[in-house]
């Protein structure tokens, strides 16, 4: 196998390449598709869960939160104050935007049937009835394609009342964002889809006590319910040996910026980020600068920290962060300062506002990396940066702060004598370089 | 003036799928907003009178999301992903060469009122950057060249009265 890998094989992308290979009859003629449904509906929900959490399957949205114990979290049989049945909901993360990652829009347009048929099973596992589709807005296309599918699957009698004569009834309804970054984050998300503002709620009570509607909820990625399906189908043994230890199965990692063939690679998790790169067509124009692994989130890697393997621990033991997948490249060509000021004027605009740290915070590392461009900044700011950054992490509601901490702190630790270089010759100017375009307006957005 | 029948008609087809009535809220606002093209103090009035909802729910809502203009927009909301995959592969050139075209900056509407130009935070097309936004249809892997016929096209299009970037509601076309 060219991965070094002879367990790997492909779990959620085999077929994209095909022509109309995101049609129900392509599914259910090719890949076997709705086997694992059935196979899983003829199961115990608890074997389901039991399945799932020994494949080692971990939350494919960011936080890689083991998925077997997070359904593992739902209370059985909740009821209220009265006595009541209190319903239970599935709801699946698909307000991808955190940039550098396109991965759920691949299985959106071209694998829909995969990520249904996940949910449904989840539904089952969790014991729910009743499944949201949380997406973002901007999508009208892959919505329109999603719907296409739900209604495939509702006239094929895979989703609705007593789905394939097992007596287990599924609803699946689409819900669409309206265009915040936030709203990927769990709790900012159940507070959207109950048509709130998409804030963060304070943990505990976590989701699975007080979820959407104020009902135990479980909230999951997109390529984490699309990777349901195999590990009934095939087995959790056969999913977790492709995986590392801790961490089953295969990536979905996204390839942008600076490689020759952009794109979503489905690969096993022993690869280096160097291997990425030269699978995704090597470095364009010009030399190996920088590197975040994991979408913006995640801190950077220089050019030689690159080695570094490519699963949730290796990336964590090298001060960073597996993340979303998406995988960002930079040449040499960039100026880390004025790259990392791209994001954080997309932080300063994303922040809800709801803590005074996240809120003040982006806005004023934006402000100081705006300075430092223009040549004002000093080497006092270098020091700020620092500071502002560790009242920030860890001190808000939720992980926003922390994210925005990321790219701040690591490119002023790692690209230090850049920034020097850019305070001592007067910003970019001093250096000879124009100032983009897009940055002129600083946080103008809509 | 109140919400208009199509839009409580698309909205109550829906309320049985949810169980509260604010779930509905970003449902409403979003049909406002494709229907009138922005999100005026009237219209949340409207849609927190549908809804029995408080004005200032409405509002809090519609302030918080993006996609909710709460200022009239010209017929093309040209939207250009600056974040950093469609920046570090030549997003600016786009920028500045729609700048030049329509005479704006990123934020204002032309003089005749058919184009806004906007700097758009990621639209989770990275690997085929640099991406924009027309309306509601996307284009990736967009140059100056492809860019200045976009703009023409639409020009012409908007002249012929038609409806410009909402491809995926055309009839027909789509599934």
């Amino acid at each position: 196998m060219m991965y070094n890998n002879e367990h790997f094989e492909p779990v959620i992308t085999p077929n994209v390449t095909k022509p109309g290979c995101e049609t129900l009859d392509f599914y259910i003629q090719n890949e076997d598709g709705y086997k694992a449904l059935e196979k899983a509906l003829k199961m115990k929900p608890n074997e389901v869960v039991d399945e799932v959490k020994k494949s080692n399957l971990r939350g494919r949205g960011g936080a890689g939160f083991p998925t077997g114990m997070k359904w593992s979290f739902m209370p059985p049989n909740p009821v209220d104050a009265n006595g009541n049945v209190k319903p239970k909901y599935l709801v699946c993360n698909a307000d991808e935007g955190e940039p550098g990652t396109f991965k759920d829009r691949l299985i959106f347009t071209k694998t829909p049937h995969r990520m249904i048929e996940g949910m449904i099973i989840g539904g089952h596992a969790i014991g729910s009835n009743k499944g949201f589709i949380y997406v973002r807005g901007e999508w009208h296309k892959e919505i329109r394609l999603m719907q296409k599918a739900l209604d495939d699957a509702y006239a094929k009698g895979l989703l609705g009342k007593n789905i394939l004569g097992s007596g287990f009834n599924f609803d699946l309804v689409i819900y669409k964002g309206a265009g915040a970054y936030l709203c990927g984050e769990e709790t900012a998300l159940l507070n959207s889809l109950e048509g709130k503002r998409g804030e963060p709620r304070l943990k505990p009570p976590f989701p699975a006590q007080v979820g959407a509607y104020g009902m135990p909820s479980c909230v999951n990625n997109v390529e984490t319910f699309a990777a349901v399906p195999y590990i009934i189908q095939k087995g959790w043994e056969k999913y977790a040996k492709m995986g590392t230890e801790r961490s089953g199965g295969t990536r979905m990692i996204g390839v942008s910026g600076h490689v020759n063939k952009p794109g979503v690679y489905e690969l096993p998790m022993n690869l280096s980020i160097n291997d990425i790169i030269e699978i995704a067509g090597g470095v364009k124009g010009g030399k190996l600068k920088a590197v975040i692994p994991g979408g913006a989130s995640a801190p950077m890697l220089r050019a030689d920290e690159c080695h570094v393997l490519t699963d949730y621990d290796s990336l964590a033991k090298a001060g960073t962060m597996a993340g979303s997948g998406g995988l960002i490249v930079m040449n040499d060509t960039v100026s880390i300062p004025e790259a990392t000021y791209t994001l954080l004027k997309f932080y300063e605009h994303e922040s809800c506002g709801q803590c005074s740290q996240c809120r003040e915070g982006s806005h004023w590392l934006a402000r100081m990396f705006k300075r430092i461009l223009d040549g004002g900044g000093t080497q006092d700011d270098l020091d700020y940066i620092a500071k502002i950054c560790g009242n920030m992490a860890g001190q808000t509601i939720c992980a926003f702060a922390d994210a925005v901490t990321g790219p701040a702190l690591s490119s002023v630790r790692k690209f230090r004598s850049e920034f020097d270089e850019m305070i001592l010759k007067g910003g970019l100017h001093g250096l000879g370089r124009q100032e983009s375009v897009s940055h002129e307006m600083g946080g103008a957005h809509v | 003036m109140a919400l208009s029948e199509k839009i409580k008609k698309t909205i109550n087809g829906i309320r049985h799928q949810f169980p509260t009535e604010q779930a509905l809220l970003i449902p409403t606002l979003l049909e406002v907003q494709n229907d009138y093209d922005w999100v005026s103090i009237e219209h949340m009035k409207d849609v927190g009178e549908f809804l029995n909802l408080p004005l200032s729910k409405v509002r809090e809502v519609a302030s918080f999301y993006t996609m909710f203009k709460l200022a009239p927009m010209g017929k093309v909301d040209l939207q250009i992903c600056t974040n950093i995959s469609c920046w570090l592969n030549g997003a600016d050139k786009l920028v500045a060469c729609a700048k030049k075209k329509l005479g704006v900056v990123p934020g204002e509407t032309t003089a005749d009122g058919k184009f806004t130009l906007n700097q758009v935070e990621c639209l989770a097309a990275c690997g085929t950057a640099p991406a924009l936004m027309m309306n509601e249809d996307y284009y990736e892997n967009v140059d100056e060249a492809q860019l200045l016929n976009l703009i023409a096209q639409a020009q012409t299009d908007l002249a012929a009265g038609k409806v410009v970037g909402k491809s995926t509601r055309i009839e027909g076309v789509w599934p």
